[in-house]
């Protein structure tokens, strides 16, 4: 069996061009799934772009120019979700630097979120926010870890109701507050909820990611990789041979295929520093994903390594 | 913070190495060459306190306290504070420190930098580790020159030299001027914890050897 890491993979596919053709960067190449949003049934990519820790890189210009060609890449694979938050320290900026140098992609799919305790400065964040990327409008706006969630929330439907906002939202990671989060599911008419899946930390499928699907609520995952810990704890492990079973080339793409291949999931949103990851990321979200029964062994295989 | 006890060190951590690293380097290239000036502060404090410790103990403070004035601004509020959130409540705390050590030095007679028991002598030594060891510290690491922290420019020289000096200091409102030193070398030491840098170990030995010193002092008297 082939020993195949993340490294190596992007090394072969792009050395090998034609047999790793990636979306949207050459013709006939296969688009990334699309999933819909239940409240209103636009398309997404399901993979996106998150920005914790990758895009807080100040007012370094080499870095910042590095984001932008992440961003590059990312649309040109055929992404459209960027997330952020206020609590990323310069990611806000960061974007709005390479949304600018990218003159404005058209396919962007905003997705922002307030996170204060204080109830009176939700909308103020916000104002600011939409400045630091340079966006008319977001797409999505979200209570960042349940902080003051429901005067936001109060906030946060008034903007939809006035055309500010597309869509509601609230957020998790790394299983906190479950409990309060299925309250606030049951209780409003969220867009979206956020919250931390893979193959390793599968608590939400327990309630949360069925509640999504009964209330009609669309899944962004955030921490696929567990901030990186995953891939890199796997980094040097076998791939196992019925990997290609599912078009999984790499560890990266074994991991997103498993989260996306649950129902209830609309967006992953792994974050990165290089251009050849985010390609592969995309990628993860064409050809087939795996079934039920294939997903239980992607889990074994990995809990037993 | 709800569930607070499901954090961990690294959840607070906002920026990766490579950009912590990198902003040292951004910082030295913008305000080359006011290190040499810092550095000549250093050595102009390690001369007195070594020659003359009772004549010169404002001028002593008084350099300490635009350095630290000159830290907390230039590089914690105008450039960490930029990826670090937290940092933008820590700064002051440096001007603080400096408001401390020209009010300290100012009142008659209040500092002398004129004690010589072991507890001296160490900071004296700690001093030397701030000013003199830290700038040749980035080879050891594997990090470029260009990263360097030098003594009056970044917070933990800074941080550890004061320590040292204050070590080496009497006076009344001494006590005073140690608070902010140590639990800024404590937060950078978990900082760098935090990213897995092996460096991580040299603010925190420094802040333990100064309260142990402070210690052993204690109970010699």
């Amino acid at each position: 069996m082939m020993i195949i890491t993340r490294r190596t993979f992007v090394k072969t596919a792009a050395a090998s061009g034609a047999a790793f053709v990636l979306p949207g960067t050459a013709p006939g190449a296969p688009a990334p799934l699309m999933r819909a949003v239940p409240s209103s049934g636009e398309m997404l990519p399901a993979v996106g772009l998150g920005t914790w820790i990758t895009f807080n890189v100040g007012d370094d210009p080499v870095l910042r120019n590095e984001c932008a060609e992440v961003i590059a890449a990312f649309f040109e694979a055929g992404g459209r979700m960027i997330d952020s938050s206020p609590m990323y320290g310069s990611s806000q900026p960061v974007i709005g630097y390479g949304l600018e140098k990218l003159g404005r992609p058209k396919a962007l799919f905003s997705a922002e979120k307030v996170w204060t305790s204080s109830a009176a400065d939700g909308a103020a964040q916000i104002e600011q926010s939409r400045r630091f990327w340079g966006v008319p409008r977001f797409d999505l706006v979200q209570v960042h870890n349940l902080v003051g969630w429901e005067a936001h929330l109060e906030t946060l439907f008034a903007m939809k109701a006035d055309g500010r906002i597309r869509y509601v939202g609230i957020t998790t990671s790394e299983g906190r507050r479950h409990d309060l989060f299925e309250q606030i599911m049951r209780a409003h008419p969220l867009d979206f909820v956020q919250l931390t899946y893979n193959v390793v930390d599968r608590e939400a499928e327990e309630r949360l990611l069925p509640l999504a699907a009964e209330r009609g609520m669309a899944v962004i995952v955030n921490r696929p990789f567990q901030q990186g810990a995953l891939t890199r704890q796997l980094e040097g492990e076998t791939l196992p041979d019925w990997a290609a079973e599912i078009g999984a080339g790499s560890w990266a793409q074994f991991i997103l295929k498993f989260i996306l291949a649950h129902p209830s999931v609309t967006v992953a949103i792994p974050a990165t520093t290089r251009v050849d990851h985010v390609r592969e990321n995309v990628m993860a979200a064409t050809g087939p994903l795996p079934d039920a029964a294939m997903r239980e062994r992607m889990a074994a295989y990995i809990r037993d390594l | 913070m709800s569930e607070w006890w499901t954090y961990r060190l690294e959840d607070f951590l906002l920026f990766s190495p490579r950009v912590y690293w990198r902003m040292f380097e951004l910082h030295n290239a913008a305000i080359w060459p006011l290190h040499l000036l810092t550095l000549a502060a250093g050595l102009a404090i390690a001369l007195l306190v070594l020659r003359r410790p009772r004549r010169h103990g404002l001028w002593i403070a008084l350099i300490l306290a635009a350095l630290f004035a000159l830290v907390g601004w230039s590089f914690l509020w105008s450039r960490y504070a930029v990826i670090n959130w937290a940092i933008a409540y820590v700064a002051p705390a440096f001007g603080l420190q400096a408001l401390l050590l020209v009010i300290g030095g100012a009142a008659r007679g209040s500092l002398a930098f004129d004690r010589r028991d072991m507890t001296g002598r160490l900071g004296l030594l700690i001093m030397a580790v701030g000013i003199v060891v830290y700038p040749l510290l980035p080879p050891l690491f594997g990090r470029p020159w260009a990263s360097a922290e030098i003594f009056g420019i970044a917070p933990d020289p800074t941080a550890i030299a004061a320590l040292g000096v204050l070590l080496a200091a009497s006076g009344g409102p001494v006590p005073l001027l140690f608070p902010i030193p140590l639990l800024w070398l404590l937060l950078s030491g978990l900082t760098l914890h935090a990213m897995g840098d092996p460096q991580a170990w040299l603010p925190l030995l420094a802040a333990a050897t100064a309260v142990a010193a402070l210690a052993l002092r204690r109970i010699a008297r």
